[in-house]
């Protein structure tokens, strides 16, 4: 069993002021040249904020998604209530978040691995509030690789039959059991 | 390509509902930077010193700052500029929060009214599409109520507006805009927006804003957000809690209030309380405070958080920062509770945290003294507390004795008569001030009050302790690591102010160090305004982490001018040398430039005439305060003595 680096990019939403400088240097950071520019709407992490009802949710983007969720729940947390999407990180039709304003392209969080590779996120550097810290936790590394076999073979499945038949084939397993 | 500013404005003619998109002049840029100084530009090019205020032909203009947009900190400030209805002088207030990055990101760098709609409207810019749309079901709402109706009307919650209340559309003296957690308040200019027909402005961008050099630009950023973490860390000693850190005061997060308590006056501006703050007296604020403040807020692109979220248990949540969380509750001499809930119907109705109570608290002195009478205040309640709120309700309609107060405690006072204007005791200009009543005369913060075209003494003061240490190794320590200094003869003259003594107010600092002193205050404070930059971290506290010597570094790598420390001077005494005209133009003189009559108990009436005239030379102006020529030429402001000499203002004799 070997261990992996994980980096990890803890959220206290307590500490979050709301101020937004964790989209600025985000979108300066990925701009080229590099700091040329910057553009929230470009930014890779973005504040869902709702001041009056003091609701300020740091979300990362993460994958594309070609479809948006047919049920959309809400969640009350602490008398404060947000949709399903506010946690999502899925650059999604559904919304205009994690898109580049022009084009459309999906944007993801890349943890600042671009060049030259930062000490810390750009984000968690430029939030001093320490609503975000950054760590680094070692890993199982085999669970992983399990994962994404199954992902890798799933995703072959999908290629050669189509994504409706693999899920009405898995339906008809779960059913059998 | 433009850096750090978008190049374009928007003109909007709300009489004709015409929306242009205009390109600017670079050269502007270089002459006055932006924010403030293009203001002041466009009003003295475009608004003629007949024009009334509440005429169509008045501009009210919001603009971003140069740096606004880019990765500054806390480079967020909107310039709202426009001309006062009370002060009858241009007025320029100015906001922090979200609207003004949101609006470069728009692709403007200021967005410029004139005319008056016929119905009220708000305006709509979403990138390149601007609209005028219908507010009619907008009337009368709250100016917090009506930026979340906006919102949601335009299905963005990212939408950043700004808007006023009841105050506003009633054209009340002392109306503001609000916007998020933040509010342009002094001198009027929500009445002007009001009188345009205007209830909100709603601003969505997602456009890129460039700067020059990159790299360098960032370096730079990175130092100021080290220094403020230093800064925050290693707060200022042998100064009270108010001084000690960066940022707009943090009255939010402070809960310590001995020094306003006890220093500042209660009531209409007299009575002062030197044992207020007691223990239970702390006790109870702090439990107050905390129950009500739900989080520590900052505006774009800064980690000061000198704002707050305040939930009142029964009232809807609304966001308060600085001094306003006092002056409601010392006016009216009451607790910490009440100025939080007044405040919350003072926010929505849209009205100045300074001026607001100080109007109230002098009509219940006027009636108290029997110049008001039961007959002006018919069914006026009998408790204080009550009697604040009544009469606010009356001023933001305009009801009654309201439109008569609805003009400020000047003009109230006129109108009144029977002796009512020895009671508006606390004015300069016209415009109400800090409750602060003195001993001995300072005489840096005399000419402060005097001649700032700000009228407002938190913006225009700072970086210079406001009294001297006691002791000589506590201002040795001081001096070491001030390096925001534009000349080293500073730390000298602080090093040599003494509490008592020779070197003491009102002689000392001496005349020529005072004129330096208050030049290097207020030349922080236009170079802020033009750059949108918060006075919170930089021209208002001590040590800031802006400063004359990284500013330079800060406008050539962002905006590709070249700047090095005398070009910048230069920009700053320009633009505060327009101002002055645009006012002079205007009718102002030095009859007008006074403090409050009672500010200080001890005046000295030659000093202060030899004050005035040594800073006026200093400054290039003749004896009235009116700009020479000659120092007009000297800064490009040629057109400026031209025009003051075709009317008469600006004598053929000065040369
Ligand atoms: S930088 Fe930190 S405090 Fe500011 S909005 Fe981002 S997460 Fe919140
Ligand atoms: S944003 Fe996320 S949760 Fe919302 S619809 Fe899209 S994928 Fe589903
Ligand atoms: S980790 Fe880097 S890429 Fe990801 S959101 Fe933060 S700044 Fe952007
Ligand atoms: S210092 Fe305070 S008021 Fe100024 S920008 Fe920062 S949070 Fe806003």
């Amino acid at each position: 069993m070997s261990k992996v680096k994980k980096k990890v990019i803890k959220i206290d939403l307590e500490k979050c002021n709301g101020c937004r400088a964790c989209e600025v240097i985000c979108s300066a950071f990925h701009a080229k040249p590099q700091y040329s520019s910057n553009n929230p709407a470009r930014s890779r992490i973005r504040i869902v904020r709702d001041p009056l009802r003091d609701i300020y949710l740091p979300v990362y983007a993460g994958e594309y998604t070609k479809a948006e969720c047919s049920g959309k729940d809400k969640y009350v947390i602490e008398g404060k209530e947000y949709s399903e999407c506010d946690f999502c990180r899925a650059s999604c039709p559904s919304r205009d978040l994690f898109k580049e304003p022009d084009s459309g392209l999906p944007l993801k969080c890349d943890m600042c691995e671009d060049d030259p590779e930062q000490k810390e996120p750009m984000c968690v550097q430029w939030c001093l509030s320490d609503c975000l810290t950054y760590e680094e936790i070692e890993e199982e590394a085999e669970e992983k690789i399990k994962l994404e076999d199954v992902e890798i073979g799933l995703e072959s499945l999908v290629d050669k039959y189509g994504f409706q038949k693999v899920m009405d084939a898995a339906a008809r397993m779960t059913k059998k059991d | 390509m433009r850096y750090a500013e978008t190049g374009y404005n928007l003109e909007i003619d709300l009489s004709r509902g015409n929306i242009e998109r205009v390109e600017t002049d670079p050269k502007w840029t270089e002459l006055y930077l932006g924010g403030l100084g293009t203001n002041a530009k466009i009003l003295w090019d475009r608004v003629p010193p007949e024009t009334e205020p509440f005429s169509p032909d008045n501009l009210l203009i919001f603009s971003t700052g140069l740096l606004c947009g880019t990765p500054a900190v806390g480079s967020n400030r909107t310039i709202v500029s426009t001309f006062s209805p009370q002060t009858q002088l241009m007025a320029y207030s100015m906001m922090g929060g979200f609207f003004a990055p949101e609006l470069k990101y728009a692709g403007y760098d200021k967005v410029i009214f004139r005319g008056k709609s016929p119905n009220l409207v708000y305006v709509w810019i979403n990138n390149a599409k601007v609209e005028i749309r219908d507010a009619s079901h907008l009337r009368g709402k709250g100016a917090v109520e009506t930026q979340e109706l906006i919102r949601k009307e335009l299905k963005d919650p990212n939408a950043q507006v700004a808007a006023i209340g009841l105050a506003g559309e009633n054209r009340v003296f002392y109306a503001s805009i609000e916007q998020g957690r933040s509010s342009a308040s002094r001198q009027g200019i929500g009445a002007v927006m009001g009188d345009k027909g205007l209830k909100a402005i709603a601003v969505r961008g997602t456009k890129d804003i460039n700067v020059a050099r990159p790299t360098e630009f960032l370096e730079l950023c990175n130092e100021v957000l080290k220094y403020i973490q230093w800064r925050n860390e290693n707060p200022i000693k042998n100064v009270e809690p108010i001084f000690q850190g960066l940022g707009s005061p943090q009255e939010m997060a402070i809960i310590d209030e001995k020094w306003h308590t006890t220093g500042f006056m209660w009531g209409n501006a007299r009575t002062r309380r030197k044992d207020f703050w007691n223990k239970e007296a702390e006790e109870q604020w702090k439990q107050t405070q905390e129950s009500v403040r739900t989080r520590l807020i900052s505006c774009y692109n800064c980690p000061m958080k000198c704002g707050a979220l305040i939930s009142v248990p029964g009232i809807s949540n609304y966001m308060m920062k600085c001094y306003t969380k006092l002056t409601y509750t010392m006016a009216a001499m009451s607790d910490l509770e009440f100025g939080f809930r007044i405040a919350q119907r003072a926010t929505e109705y849209g009205v100045d945290g300074y001026s607001t109570p100080q109007v109230i608290a002098f009509a219940l002195e006027l009636y108290e003294a029997g110049i008001l009478t039961d007959q002006d205040m018919p069914g006026m309640p009998t408790g204080t507390e009550e009697r604040f709120y009544w009469l606010l309700d009356r001023i933001v309609r305009r009801e009654g004795i309201g439109d008569v107060l609805a003009n400020g405690t000047h003009w109230a006072a006129k109108a009144i008569g029977k002796g009512a204007e020895a009671y508006a005791h606390n004015n300069i200009k016209k415009h109400e001030q800090l409750p602060l009543k003195l001993g001995m005369l300072n005489p840096v913060y005399f000419l402060m009050y005097c001649t700032g075209e700000k009228i407002n003494i938190t913006q225009i003061e700072g970086q210079f302790p406001q009294e001297p240490f006691a002791a000589k190794e506590q201002r040795e320590e001081f001096v070491k690591d001030w390096l925001q200094v534009p000349d080293e003869k500073f730390k000298q003259y602080f090093l040599d102010w003494d509490p008592r003594g020779e070197h003491s107010n009102p002689y000392y600092p001496t005349i020529q160090a005072t004129c330096e002193i208050v030049d290097w205050m207020e030349r922080m404070h236009y170079i802020d305004d033009a750059l949108g930059v918060c006075a919170g971290l930089s021209s208002f506290p001590l040590k800031p982490p802006y400063h004359m010597h990284n500013y330079p570094s800060f406008i050539s790598s962002g905006a590709g001018i070249a700047m090095d420390e005398a070009g910048l001077t230069q920009v700053a005494r320009r633009n505060r040398t327009l101002i002055r005209a645009v006012n002079i133009r205007k009718g102002m003189r030095r009859a007008d430039e006074k403090p409050p009559e009672d500010h200080w108990r001890k005046r000295f009436p030659e000093l202060e005439e030899k004050l005035l005239d040594e800073y006026y030379k200093f400054k290039g102006w003749d004896h009235q305060g009116i700009p020479t020529k000659a120092s007009l030429r000297e800064l490009d402001l040629a057109y400026v003595a031209d025009d003051l000499e075709q009317r008469g203002i600006i004598r053929n004799e000065q040369g």
